[in-house]
């Protein structure tokens, strides 16, 4: 075999190139700026890098439909380029764009390394997303991850974020080493790395008899990678380090964090698991037991996360925890395809509500926070009694605050409706309507912790009634931004889950 | 030659011993030595499957490779939080870092 580059194979890996060229003017542009002056200007360009990557990959793939609909396998199979990818890449563009303008009013992060980390941790979920190979998905997620331990212990001067700095770092590391750990038996097992292969050789494998130890070593291995899957999206019982990194880190990390970093754990969950890498789910065969997990997993998530959420008194803190529940619902859309695999007719419906739920979350959870780091700044903490009055001191961020939380409730007129409608279509589609009602239950108690907030902000009123909050040009935009986009997705919610849905074909297929 | 069920063998015990370290110690240090650890095991397993299921394709071996790389960019980036943290409270044990709590 030959070694070649052709065009396509660039065309696959362009975006993380394009960003590969932003962190190196980042980093030497922050080099010519003299140590005291502001570094405003870094985080603009960082901004302005990403919006550009964004519509240059858009426009790429609406001038080439062949190369953005059609899932191809690039660099000796390490990389899949396709709709799935591009989704997913457009969801992390936005949310490095976004964190980039909402992170140029924060005194602590105007560093060069910081937004240099971001576009490294944006590198890292983009590989996550596109890769069709095991080593590629291992380097992926540890460039994300690491990047990610630094920004949430990127304040050094502050207890909380390097508190939340290691006990991230510990967490994710503990749950990386046995997520690689059971890729190492997978390996053992099949004696491929490459994705499809594997889904290919096991599913051979499980139409005639399978010996008994090598269905032992792939339950092992699927509890393993579930296990390191989970700890990225904060899927319960793997959970525990996310109320304390969301709570410490930085504000506008938290945004970063818990909107990208899941989108990409999904990505990855979602790649592993369709493509069959542990069997499909059929009553009676072995697969079926880590599906069951996966359900439990789900229904855990997302009761314990709405349950844990009521009680908190840190506006942060109670994000993350919603933030637990929503990767819940996800998961709905993931246990609903991969069940609907296991049916003669495959239906693509829970990764399409998936991928549409994701989007919407990054704009929503990114605006939510936004708000936050804004409110914020003044009063320097972040618990619920900051937000008394909100509406008095300004009406706009109170207006735009009531949308996020709509839109993370479930109201119609925001994305957040639709998105949780899909996925409890697409549940009820896979013969799972117990588990749709389960999460419209648990809808109904996250209204009621969300709508606790809006009566803070609408009713309550504080002492300093009067003090205005300042929003600058930069963030002003992003959150203008986002709030119009979760207006428009939760109107023509349509036109985007025609889209995702289409995406998702490839789960089915490929 | 040896059979592969024993480098296997070995790997579980070190996966376990990480396992048992990160879970017991209280010192960052150690939880970041017990990671290496079970990073290690990661790697006996990769290159024993390597050697006896496909000697031919050296995925295996690149693989370890790529194991042991990360494995020195989590210890220089735990290292340096460790370092963060003991500035700010002159402690690494675990249960003494509890400002974050419900």
């Amino acid at each position: 075999m030959t070694p070649s580059i052709s065009l396509e194979n660039v065309l696959a890996i362009l975006p993380d190139l394009a960003l590969l060229v932003l962190l190196i003017a980042v980093i030497v542009y922050n080099g010519l700026i003299a140590d005291d002056d502001d570094r405003r200007n870094v985080g603009l360009v960082t901004a302005w890098g990403a919006a550009i990557i964004l519509f240059g990959m858009l426009l790429l793939a609406f001038i080439y439909p062949d190369y953005s609909m059609q899932p191809t396998l690039h660099w000796g199979g390490m990389v899949v380029a396709g709709p799935v990818t591009l989704s997913f890449r457009a969801m992390f563009l936005i949310a490095l764009m976004l964190t980039a303008l909402l992170s140029l009013d924060v005194p602590e992060l105007q560093r060069g390394s910081y937004f240099a980390l971001l576009i490294t941790a944006t590198i890292g979920f983009d590989m996550m997303a596109a890769s069709a190979d095991l080593i590629m998905l291992l380097v992926a997620l540890e460039t994300a991850s690491i990047s990610l331990y630094l920004l949430v212990g990127f304040n050094t001067r502050s207890r909380r974020s390097t508190e939340a700095g290691i006990k991230y770092f510990v967490y994710g590391a503990f749950a990386s080493a046995i997520m690689m750990y059971g890729m190492s038996l997978l390996y053992g097992v099949t004696g491929s790395t490459n994705i499809a292969v594997i889904g290919t050789m096991v599913g051979n494998a499980f139409a005639g008899v399978v010996p008994v130890e090598i269905i032992s070593l792939l339950l092992v291995s699927a509890v393993m990678l579930v296990a390191g899957f989970a700890f990225k999206v904060s899927a319960v019982p793997f959970h525990f380090w996310t109320p304390d990194a969301y709570e410490g880190a930085p504000t506008v990390v938290t945004g970063f964090l818990s909107t990208a970093s899941k989108a990409a754990g999904f990505a990855v969950f979602f790649r592993v698991f369709s493509a069959g890498v542990f069997g499909y789910p059929e009553p009676g065969r072995a697969s079926w037991a880590w599906w069951a997990m996966l359900v439990a997993m789900c229904i855990l998530t997302m009761v314990l996360g709405n349950f844990l959420a009521i009680w908190q008194q840190d506006i942060k803190r109670m994000l993350a925890y919603s933030s637990i529940a929503q990767a819940g619902y996800i998961m709905m859309g993931l246990v609903a395809l991969l069940k609907s695999q296991g049916d003669d007719v495959p239906s693509a419906a829970g990764g399409g509500a998936a991928i549409f739920y994701l989007l919407m979350y990054v704009f929503t959870n990114i605006a939510a926070f936004g708000i936050i780091v804004l409110v914020s700044r003044k009063s320097n903490s972040t618990q619920m009694k900051d937000f008394y009055g909100l509406s008095r001191r300004s009406p706009w961020l109170a207006l735009a605050m009531l949308v996020a939380l709509l839109s993370l409730g479930g109201i119609p007129p925001t994305a957040g409706f639709f998105g949780k409608f899909f996925i409890f279509q697409a549940a009820v589609e896979a013969d799972l309507w117990w588990l749709a009602a389960i999460g419209i239950l648990n809808a109904f108690v996250a209204l009621f912790y969300y709508l606790t907030v809006v009566k803070y902000i609408y009713l309550y009123r504080s002492d300093d009634d009067d003090v205005r909050i300042t929003v600058s040009r930069a963030a002003g935009v992003g959150l203008a931004i986002t709030i119009v986009a979760v207006l428009y997705l939760g109107i023509f919610a349509n036109s985007a889950y025609t889209w995702a849905i289409e995406a998702a074909q490839n789960f089915v297929q490929f | 030659m040896i059979p592969l069920s024993w480098y296997l063998i070995v790997s579980a015990l070190l996966f376990s011993i990480g396992l048992f370290g990160l879970l017991a110690r209280r010192n960052a240090v150690a939880m970041l030595m017990a990671v290496e650890l079970m990073l290690n095991a990661v790697n006996i397993n990769l290159v024993a499957f390597w050697r006896y299921q496909t000697p031919e394709a050296p995925a295996g071996l690149a693989w370890a490779v790529f194991v042991l790389t990360i494995a020195a960019a989590e210890a220089a980036v735990g290292l340096a939080l460790i370092i963060s943290v003991y500035r700010r409270r002159d402690s690494v044990i675990a249960e003494e870092l509890d400002t974050l709590k419900f």
